[in-house]
């Protein structure tokens, strides 16, 4: 399978079983639209009008040059069953709720405002001893183990966090293992001392903001109904300074802000180098809820985008957006790439109450709960769905030039919007196959 | 080539055939919500 997209002025092959990615010339483009199925004779009558024979022949003579070296029109055959379903249940990280109650009132929140659709609680530190243990005790023979900080409002219950992280340091020892420790904050109570904490601790911090100040304070108000931008931004641009690791501002847009880029620029513009601006994801019936014909506007916005990345590395002060990240060096391995996002199966969600579901989106659904970490005999019982629920299952995936970028999207977009796993959100697809032509289209750029 | 220039190698056919499964999960990294895998890190390489 190949896909071939347009990028501004560059023509761009990919193949996708092999990785291989082209930049080719217009006439190698034409040809693309007739080989392999219509034969050499055929393609040079059909694009006699454009390039001569002679130029035909030898640009079909590269086509088949890099068809035999396995990088155009590859076949898949690396693939095996064993590497789709041969995992076994093996946990390795946790999204740790550690506050179902939050000091934001955000109007896209899927988690209720941080209640998740039950009561408001904070995570004990003995339940939340038990979920740590949980993690090394079900991660088989894994190293490297990950618990994000989660709410609700994490900082709402930080003593607690900084509890957690001790002990998680004391069960690395007692279990041979690696913790990397994240956390995802509204930034409302990030304070100096909170910082320090967090910079010691935490391998990726992520920070939530939508933009500017209108957009942010659009969607993200406090409980007694202000923006929230004024109270925030500061306690980020400070943290930002200080931070030496890894961290994220992270947004949300939706059918109000679709001039998005903006948002982006925005961040960037006041210093922020690693950024992320997410599609809304919510009941259709909603009117910031983004609808089909929304699409070729965002499209529009994503390309905005791509040139903004573009002109900002050229000037030499280059941000990262996290959709546009793909390394064509090495990315992951295929057997990653095909085993998708690991909600479910390697990655799991565990309440205050202890409860554990397949991943954060999922809380609170009864069909979803997995058990509690205050059950020993914990047993996945929905492992074999979602360990099934991989691009070679779904039939659009399994026909999808995206596939192995991708990965078969958000199993609870999924879920929330077409009542399965299997069938993945439309609309999502859709922005992540542009968000990839974009990103792709960035390293042919650069290259 | 004239016509080709190939800005990426065909590096899915080489990677090891299990994974090490090292690396981090996805969703822990920044989105929370639409999983893109494709720019995540390997570990592996990471570490070497
Ligand atoms: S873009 Fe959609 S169809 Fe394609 S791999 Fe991703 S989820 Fe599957």
């Amino acid at each position: 399978m190949i896909h071939k997209f347009k990028f501004k002025e560059l023509n761009i092959v990919m193949d996708i079983n092999s990785g291989a990615i082209h930049i080719v010339s217009d006439m190698v483009y034409d040809i693309l639209d007739f080989y392999p199925d219509e034969p050499k004779e055929a393609v040079i009558s059909q694009l006699s009008n454009k390039y001569s024979p002679t130029s035909i022949n030898d640009a079909f003579d590269e086509i088949e040059a890099l068809k035999q070296n396995g990088m155009l029109f590859s076949d898949d055959d690396q693939i095996t069953t064993e590497m789709l379903e041969g995992r076994g249940p093996v946990i390795k990280a946790m999204c740790l709720h550690v506050a179902h109650d939050c000091n934001m009132r955000c109007k896209y929140c899927f988690g209720d405002a941080g209640a998740f659709e039950g009561q408001r609680s904070l995570l004990s530190f003995e339940t939340g001893k038990k979920a740590i243990d949980f993690l090394p005790t079900h991660s088989g023979t894994r190293h490297n183990l990950e618990i994000d900080f989660f709410g609700g409002e994490p900082l709402m219950n930080f003593d607690v966090v900084k509890q957690l992280v001790a002990y998680g340091r004391e069960a690395e020892k007692a279990y041979g293992k690696n913790i990397r420790f994240t956390i995802t904050t509204n930034g409302l109570l990030l304070d100096e001392e909170k910082r320090d904490f967090i910079n010691a601790n935490m391998e990726n911090v992520i920070l939530s903001i939508d933009g500017r100040p209108e957009v942010n304070d659009r969607m993200r108000r406090t409980p007694n109904d202000k923006g929230t931008y004024s109270l925030i931004i500061k306690n980020y641009l400070d943290f930002v300074k200080e931070r030496e690791g890894t961290y994220y501002v992270r947004g949300t847009f939706t059918r109000d802000n679709l001039d998005f880029a903006e948002d982006v620029k925005h961040l960037a513009d006041l210093g922020f180098r690693n950024i992320s601006v997410e599609p809304v994801v919510t009941d259709p019936s909603l009117g910031y809820a983004l609808r089909e014909k929304d699409l070729p506007r965002i499209f529009e916005e994503y390309e905005r985008l791509a040139d903004l990345y573009l002109q900002y590395a050229m000037e030499g002060k280059p941000f990262e957006f996290f959709h546009f990240n793909v390394d064509l060096e090495q990315g992951p391995c295929v057997y990653k790439r095909i085993a998708g996002c690991g909600a479910g199966t390697e990655y799991v969600a565990v309440t205050p109450e202890g409860d554990i579901y397949p991943c954060h989106q999922f809380v609170g659904n009864p069909d979803f709960l997995l058990g509690n970490v205050w059950d020993d005999a914990f047993e996945n019982k929905l492992f074999e769905d979602f360990n099934k629920a991989h691009i070679y299952n779904k039939e659009k995936c399994k026909s999808c030039w995206a596939k192995f970028y991708c990965s078969g999207g958000c199993h609870a977009n999924a879920y929330n919007m077409n009542g399965t796993i299997s069938v993945p959100y439309e609309m999502g697809c859709e922005m992540e196959k542009k968000r990839l032509e974009c990103a792709i289209g960035i390293r042919a750029a650069l290259a | 080539m004239k016509n080709i220039k190939t800005i990426a190698k065909p590096t899915l056919k080489n990677t090891a055939s299990k994974g090490c499964g090292e690396c981090q999960t996805s969703c822990q990294s920044a989105c929370k919500t639409s999983c893109t895998v494709a720019n995540q890190q390997c570990d592996n390489t990471r570490r070497r």
